[in-house]
């Protein structure tokens, strides 16, 4: 009696069992949102132009560095205004990364280091104002930065984005806590 | 039967008495079978006498004479047992009854604890343990057993660890069904209510080959509580509040049993706790919201018999926001730094990063026994257990997103006989068969660490006990167990590249996604897993247990398959398709004295484990967003060599002091290399102070030292950005020893009727100590819990 109830259940729970295992859907392939393969640094005076750029094919799942390219020399003694760009060039067409940050200015921030002796100063050209209404006008992005030399120097020029950091911060990472986004350095030369 | 050999027994003891000098005496305990709690007020009935245990289980017969006697067992709710003893040879003997007619086994009579298998290593904690325990983990509590310790993420994800092993080597059994909760991840903790069991048992090493083949550490089996074939309502909460953390725990269960056997049964666990905190600081967002409930109905009868199960277990875990990482530079400064990055104020609410666990259980199991052969079970299981990962994402949208969304779905039938109508031995013949589907959803606009994948495993045991004599039972064990897996991953085409598949895999891509390729890998393994032992007897006090185990494991789809970044680890996680399965011999003996003034164990151990997978940090990776550490999957031949050992003494009637130790020293056999995450040797000791006249006080103190770990594998060199040179990362340089100081104490207030109420305080860490561990993934980042007063009241009704 009882017998026959439970061969009865486990009859359609074998059932149950083996039905599941024909499920041969492929699965999609996932683009990760995150990604940010390209960095680009504009620095501009004058006429002149320099290039710093840094090419990541595979994001941080991959094995391949990131290819570091810069396009010339600096000069001594010389403001340059700079403007970065991030895309995510593993899609096409590329991905504007720099939208979503100026959409969370509050929440994010580049920072500028110099290491070795290298001659340069930086100093924030922009505010949260410049990319929200109701932003900050005294908490800086980065997106747009000046960079000064003075003497013929080398060294590395390091750029660093946060989010989810502490702001207003006294500008230096460990102040400012959060999350990194991008941590690049480029070797310059200052003649 | 039974009658039969009773009145033959009683005959022939009245014959030969005559003749015999009766000044003999027959000391021991009745302890229940199930919890290996001591029942007071049972009766032990023979010829014409009866003789009542007293309120610790104690019984005492004097004026025996030499010669055998039928003494008959009985206690209120348990199947009277009777049980022959020759006094001549016999002058201590421990009964177990069952005091739980669920399953209407057979008392077991060996003066053994009750056992999973005769020969391994085994230990077991009581309700008692699991009620001081009740706010906590199944991990938490495991750690009073020698040679047990756990993997911690924090001090909510506990993950145990068997003589040195954990993970996929460790199998647990929660009522009956083996989990199936993802435990391939460091940060994974069983998903388990440890409310729901009644008791809990390790078995260190594979020597319970009906559970799998694969338990090269050992396997954890929870049981329930059972109900009492009688007409019977009872039930329990226990309530537990905690001053760190600043919360609590409520737990209640019901049981209503009939005569004829039906019973329903209906269990519910809610823990709520906010930041726990450091002795200097707030461990911010550490804190976690658990919720579990369980409820089984069914029938037992001593022929047939049939249940339904079902569970549910939701957990909201925060994960130490100062662990939240981004590159190997924020380790450095966080290693460097000494105190988290991140402290907030207190606060109950869980931000990102956090974890949210659910996990289904639901079993139909049926009985049978036939008369004069055995027994058979057969059973069907599903689970479902869903992995949610919050992380701290570039936007607040993608925040709301999980990076981890896992669905491991998996139903099992298993079946087994079970011959044990001859009293000399046991044979279990059973088969299994599973299917487990994983879905890991696109959603998450993460690549997937874990892919898609199904899975088929089959297996066939046989196992055996033969009682040689009164004092020796041999066994042996022999199981078969295949699994194919069967997964559609998705690679990039410069990992495929760099991880040099595209010589040996190319066969396996049956896509092409411009920068991925889409594989099938389908693997399949054979595995034989084995075991024989020995449980000897002797000079009434002494047992002697030796057991073999060999142990077959297929790697897990996380050694398989991991790729990427682990974004709650900050590292990059690499599987290995080539790996093989690992094969494990195993020795173990276990020599124990136990008196009732004193007694001791000491339990060496040698595991040689060929193909041995290890995840271990290997250098990093460079990317747009700095440079990770790596960590790989790697085979080698290892050997772990042990001992777990300890001491009781009785000083006096009421003074108590238990002493145990452990070690475990594991290392790489070709070349030397200590292997990773190792626990460290620690001893434990402990005095307690008992007066049952007292409202049964219970007060104990103990002590608990953690020696530094000093065998580890060498650190490695990372490049930092931020340095623009290579610098030495300490990720592998355990923290100091430490010392741990806990106290407790247990009364219980007997109310109206049945009814009791039991209360209790506990205080870890009362000194405060600031201190590290090395089997904390968290120790880079923050000192563990500091003081902690936890109030608990037990109420039985």
């Amino acid at each position: 009696m009882n017998t026959c109830k439970f061969l009865s259940m486990l009859t359609i729970a074998s059932i149950l069992f083996f039905s599941c295992s024909d499920d041969d859907d492929a699965p999609s392939v996932i683009n990760p949102e995150e990604l940010i393969t390209t960095m680009t640094i504009t620095l501009t005076s004058g006429n002149n132009t320099i290039i710093l750029k840094s090419f990541d094919e595979d994001g941080v799942d991959g094995p391949t560095a990131p290819v570091v390219t810069v396009s010339g020399n600096l000069a001594a003694n010389t403001t340059y205004s700079g403007e970065i760009v991030l895309q995510d060039e593993s899609v096409s067409p590329a991905d504007i990364v720099n939208e979503e940050i100026e959409r969370e200015a509050d929440e994010h921030q580049f920072f500028f280091e110099s290491s070795g002796d290298l001659n340069i100063t930086t100093s924030y050209a922009d505010t949260e104002r410049d990319y929200n209404e109701g932003g900050s006008v005294t908490n800086p992005v980065g997106i747009k930065f000046e960079l000064v030399t003075t003497d013929a120097s080398t060294g590395t020029f390091t750029v660093t984005l946060r989010h989810k950091l502490k702001k207003p911060n006294d500008g230096t990472l460990s102040d400012a806590g959060g999350d990194t986004d991008i941590a690049q350095s480029f070797p310059i030369t200052i003649e | 039967m039974k009658r039969f050999t009773l009145i033959i027994v009683f005959l022939l003891g009245v014959t030969f008495s005559s003749a015999q000098d009766c000044d003999k005496t027959l000391t021991g305990k009745v302890i229940d079978f199930h919890d290996g709690v001591p029942l007071k007020g049972a009766k032990i009935t023979f010829n014409d006498q009866m003789i009542v245990t007293d309120t610790e289980g104690n019984y005492t017969i004097t004026n025996l004479c030499a010669i055998s006697y039928a003494f008959t067992v009985s206690h209120e709710d348990c199947n009277s047992q009777v049980v022959t003893i020759n006094i001549e040879e016999v002058t201590s003997k421990n009964f177990y009854l069952e005091h739980h007619l669920n399953e209407l086994e057979e008392v077991n009579v060996d003066g053994d604890k009750p056992n999973k298998t005769s020969s391994s290593q085994e230990e077991t904690i009581n309700k008692n343990v699991i009620e001081k325990y009740s706010s906590g983990s199944l991990g938490d509590a495991l750690r009073e057993i020698t040679g047990v310790s756990s993997l911690n993420t924090g001090s909510t994800i506990v993950k145990p660890i068997i003589q040195g092993l954990n993970g996929s080597r460790v199998l647990i059994m929660n009522n009956g069904v083996r989990m199936q909760d993802m435990e391939w991840g460091d940060e994974h903790a069983p998903n388990v209510d440890i409310n729901t069991a009644g008791n809990v048992t390790v078995v260190k090493g594979a020597g319970a080959l009906r559970y799998g083949g694969d338990a090269i550490g050992g396997v954890i089996v929870m049981e329930p509580s059972k109900s009492p074939v009688k007409d019977t309502l009872i039930g329990k909460t226990v309530l537990t509040g905690a001053s760190n953390g600043r919360g609590g725990a409520i737990s209640s269960e019901i049981i209503r049993g009939y005569e004829n056997g039906w019973f329903v049964k209906a269990q519910g666990t809610v823990k709520r706790f906010g930041d726990v905190e450091a002795p200097d600081y707030i461990l911010s967002n550490t804190g976690v919201f658990e919720k579990g409930i369980s409820a089984s109905f069914g029938v037992n009868k001593f022929t047939y018999g049939w249940d339904v199960y079902y569970s549910f277990y939701n957990n909201e875990i925060g994960v130490l926001a100062a662990s939240h990482i981004g590159n190997v530079d924020d380790l450095i400064e966080s290693i460097n730094s000494q105190e988290p990055a991140i402290i907030r104020d207190f606060t109950y609410d869980i931000e990102n990063p956090r974890q949210e666990v659910t996990h289904h259980l639901g079993r139909l199991r049926y009985f049978k026994r036939f008369e004069k052969l055995g027994k058979w079970t057969t059973q069907y299981d599903f689970q479902r257990n869903e992995r949610l990962e919050f992380d701290v994402r570039q936007s607040e949208e993608l925040r709301k997103i999980p990076g981890i969304d896992l669905e491991l779905t998996t139903h099992t039938i298993t079946s087994d006989f079970k011959i044990d109508a001859n009293s000399e031995y046991v044979l279990d013949f059973g088969v299994m068969l599973r299917y487990q589907e994983n879905f890991a959803d696109p959603a998450t606009g993460v690549r997937r660490l874990i892919p898609d994948y199904d899975k088929y495993d089959a297996g066939v045991f046989l196992t055996g006990e033969y009682d040689l004599n009164d004092n020796m039972v041999i066994d042996a064990g022999i199981r078969y167990d295949f699994n194919q897996i069967d997964a559609q991953k998705f690679y990039q085409k410069t990992r495929w590249n760099e991880r040099r598949y595209d010589v040996d895999f190319n066969d396996l891509i049956i896509e092409d996604f411009g920068t991925q390729w889409l594989t099938n890998p389908k693997l399949e393994y054979h595995n034989i897993s084995a075991t024989t032992g020995l449980n000897y007897s002797f000079k009434e006090v002494y047992n002697l247990r030796f057991n073999y185990a060999l142990a077959q494991r297929a790697p897990n789809p996380s050694e398989l398959f991991s790729d990427g970044l682990h974004h709650s680890a900050a590292r990059v996680e690499l599987g290995d398709l080539r790996a093989d399965q690992e094969t494990s011999h195993k020795i173990s003996l276990s020599l124990q004295k136990s008196s009732d003034t004193w007694g001791w164990e000491i339990a060496p151990y040698v595991n040689i484990i060929n193909d041995y997978i290890l995840l271990e940090p290997t250098g990093i990776e460079l990317s747009l967003r700095g440079a990770f550490p790596v960590w790989e999957y790697r085979q080698t031949n290892a050997q772990l060599l042990g001992l777990d050992a300890k001491v009781y003494v009785q000083w006096h009637n009421n003074w108590k002091t238990n002493h145990s130790f452990s070690i475990v020293k594991g290392k790489e056999t070709e070349n030397d290399i200590p292997l990773i995450n190792m626990p460290a040797p620690n001893i434990n000791n402990s005095i307690t102070f008992q007066k049952k006249e007292w409202l049964g006080l219970s007060a104990s103190l103990e002590s608990q030292y953690h020696f530094r770990q000093n065998e580890f594998p060498s650190n490695i060199d990372v490049f930092s950005v931020r340095q623009g040179e290579n610098v030495l990362l300490e990720i592998n340089t355990p923290p100091p020893a430490y010392h741990l100081l806990n106290a407790n104490i247990d009364v219980e207030l007997p109310l109206w009727k049945q009814n009791s109420l039991k209360m209790g305080v506990t205080i870890n860490n009362i000194i405060n100590e600031n201190y590290r561990n090395y089997l904390n993934r968290q120790r880079y980042f923050a000192d563990d819990v500091g003081r902690n007063f936890l109030l608990r009241l037990i109420f039985n009704y």
